[in-house]
């Protein structure tokens, strides 16, 4: 009895051993992951910083401005001004009817 | 140890005396010895069993823990050198709706390890056509220099040049990545901005420091390392601001004017929402500061925060809102207006005779320099100085810029009645641009001080008080009375309720006196005046309008109708719905 609980015991160590083993292994091989995404992400974060710069200065004010200026034959983009505030109610809600196509009711509306 | 002895003699003789053997005894104790000598022996034998298995335990362990250790140690890979404890990180800095005004971009620096060269007249000869600007001999001199171990090339390439110098295939030049601020909007905001300078520099990383403007003054907070993925977010907005500038900058080169400056500032936060200031300057290529001349000549110079001027007619806002306060005078209250006032040899005229009297409200609106003299006369020298001390006039202004910090307002040592009179219509105390942009969102929000700033801040607790409600209401009808029937005619928007002060001043002349054809002109207001909610501040140096041949400088016919576009472009931008002008001055009206 004794015997067999030794040899059990002796057998539930290497067993445990090699699991432990194999945790490691994984862990490792987790832990290179890891820095492998780090590494992705700082480069995404430095491409993403770039984007972001890049966008910031597509969009400059002193660029958009030009832009409008030269297309303003085919946008006619004016400065916003005040007397382009509108009321809510003189949006025209057109009333609509039951399965009426909606071509129907924009014709219908001012 | 006492043996005892095998054949103890008082045993024996009681054991004879029993009549038992006496040999028993003795084979007793020889047993009892064996038995001692044996359990001797095995103890020894045991304990040296247990040293051996201890010694072997300790040889296992040791070996196990060295395997343990082996296989929980990480292989450390040989990494490129990771730098030498510099950081070029830097938090981006933001407008008021996230849109970028300074960020950090990853770019190259170049330079030469002397150690991999293998032909370095060559490497400079190639150099010098990526680079034009190189000299090619000086630098053939230094790569060629047995002496030399290490060489800076350039501390910034763009990509194309880093392609090219990597083309060239000389294993003695390496390129190492760069942090580099980049300010995407150009000359947008600079003056608020500043730029930035690289301080230590090493191979792999270079620090950026702040030299001017913001980037200064939060220098540890954008290059704290904790902090570096939170951007820090301005009160600016970029959209305002950059309408602010180009209006600006076309009533500058319409105007002929040297310079100008405008503040958009929040009447309630103080939280500024554009601080133009021209000439400007780009903060990617930020100009080195002059040597000679006038430093204020300088496009670096930023007049709306250092600045300081004599501000004139702008000024008068202060002495009418004290005599109100101090309940000297009412609205209505006639003011002797007539011209010259004498005060020993001293003069005091007007731009136009307004005759012998007029009401405070007329003085006001109609900009007399005697009628606020007398104002000034009746409030006294030292009132007065504490009173524009409350609104921070003689103190440098805490807003988070360096250069504010250092434009110590200009003021008499001696507050005589003279300087009284002269400093209430706006000449003798030299501030700026700021200070009345600050001082007049006090007058006009219901007479709380607010603390001008650069940066978000959400919350709007009232600064302390430094006029009653019930002047502040009545300093709001006077600034919209000067646009609707006074000196800020042409600063009327419609739907907008444009209210504000002019004001002309002459430039003093470094010579002593003051020049006769040289003005600062200011517009100081805000809008809607019933309710108040951005003051503005327009000023221009040395303008001049020659419309129909008439030469004209004042205020009124430069400045202000360049403001009245900043508001009509700005208020819409700002989402700010024009109202109806009967609503407007019906909330403004006095009687």
């Amino acid at each position: 009895m004794r015997a067999l609980f030794y040899v059990l015991s002796a057998f539930a160590v290497m067993g445990l051993a090699i699991w432990a083993y194999g945790q490691n292994q994984k862990t490792q091989v987790a832990l290179r992951d890891v820095r492998g995404l780090r590494a992705e992400i700082r480069s995404l974060h430095e491409a993403l910083g770039v984007q972001r710069a890049e966008w910031a200065y597509l969009n400059r004010p002193q660029r958009l401005r030009a832009l409008a200026e030269m297309n303003f034959g085919r946008l006619g983009l004016l400065p916003l001004e005040g007397s382009q505030f509108g009321q809510i109610d003189e949006i025209p809600y057109p009333l609509m009817t039951q399965n009426a196509p909606l071509g129907a009711v924009s014709e219908g509306s001012p | 140890m006492i043996r005892t002895p095998l054949r103890p003699l008082a045993r024996i003789l009681d054991a004879r005396a029993q009549g038992m053997n006496p040999k028993g005894i003795e084979r007793e104790n020889l047993r009892l010895r064996r038995e001692q000598a044996r359990d001797a022996g095995r103890r020894r034998a045991e304990w040296r069993l247990l040293l051996l298995a201890a010694l072997f335990f300790a040889g296992y362990a040791v070996i196990g823990a060295r395997m343990g250790m082996l296989a929980a140690t990480p292989v450390v890979e040989s990494e490129p050198y990771a730098g030498e404890g510099i950081s070029g990180e830097r938090a981006d800095v933001l407008d008021r709706n996230g849109r970028i005004l300074a960020t950090n971009l990853v770019t190259h620096s170049l330079y030469a390890e002397m150690r991999y060269m293998q032909d370095g007249r060559r490497a400079a000869h190639e150099l010098a056509r990526i680079f034009p600007d190189l000299d090619e001999e000086a630098l053939a001199r230094r790569l060629t220099d047995p002496d030399r171990r290490f060489y800076w090339i350039r501390s910034r390439v763009s990509p194309e040049q880093a392609q090219a110098a990597h083309d060239i295939g000389e294993p003695g030049l390496w390129l190492g990545p760069r942090e580099m601020r980049l300010y995407p909007n150009g000359t947008l905001a600079a003056h608020v901005l500043g730029g930035t300078a690289y301080g230590q520099q090493g191979v792999t990383a270079a620090e950026i420091q702040g030299v001017a403007g913001l980037e200064y003054t939060a220098d540890d907070r954008l290059s704290d390392p904790d902090l570096a993925d939170v951007p820090l977010s301005l009160s600016l907005d970029l959209g305002v601001q950059s309408i602010v500038e180009e209006v600006l900058g076309s009533g500058i080169q319409m105007l002929h004017a040297r310079a100008g400056s405008a503040i958009i500032m929040d009447a309630q936060t103080g939280e500024v929402v554009a601080l133009a200031s021209a000439p400007t300057f780009d903060p990617n290529d930020r100009p080195a500061p002059p040597t000679e001349g006038d430093p204020a000549d300088s496009p670096l110079f930023n007049r709306a925060v250092q600045g300081l001027y004599e501000l004139g007619s702008v000024m008068k806002a202060f002495a009418v809102a004290q005599a109100l306060d101090l309940g000297l005078v009412t609205p209505q209250t006639m003011v002797n207006t007539r011209g010259p006032l004498r005060i020993g040899r001293f003069e005091i005229n007007d731009f136009h005779d307004y005759g012998a009297q007029l009401s405070v409200e007329d003085v006001f609106v109609h900009s007399s320099n005697i009628g606020t003299a007398h104002l000034a006369q009746m409030i006294g020298p030292e009132r007065q100085r504490d009173f524009l001390r409350q609104f921070g006039f003689l103190e440098a202004l805490p807003i988070e810029l360096p250069e504010a910090r250092r434009a110590l307002p200009q003021y008499p040592d001696r507050w005589t009645e003279v300087s009284a009179m002269t400093i209430s219509y706006g000449h003798g105390l030299a501030v700026t641009p700021m200070h009345l942009a600050a001082a007049y969102a006090a007058l006009v929000n219901g007479g709380t001080m607010v603390q001008p700033t650069l940066l978000r801040r959400p919350d709007t607790t009232p600064g302390p008080r430094v006029i009653s409600p019930e002047t502040s209401r009545i300093m709001r009808s006077l600034f919209r009375q000067v646009v609707t029937r006074g000196t800020a005619s042409l600063g009327e928007v419609a739907g907008y309720g444009v209210g504000g002060k002019t004001g002309t001043a002459d430039k003093p002349n470094p010579q002593g006196g003051y020049y006769d054809d040289r003005v600062v002109a200011t517009f100081a207001g805000a809008f809607p005046m019933n309710d108040p909610r951005y003051v503005i501040i327009v000023t221009m140096d040395e303008p001049q309008e020659t419309v129909g041949g008439v030469e004209r400088r004042t205020a009124g016919w430069t400045v202000v109708p360049v403001a009245a576009e900043m508001v009509r472009r700005i208020a819409p931008v700002m989402g700010m719905r024009p109202q109806d002008p009967a609503v407007i001055d019906a909330e403004l009206r006095l009687r």
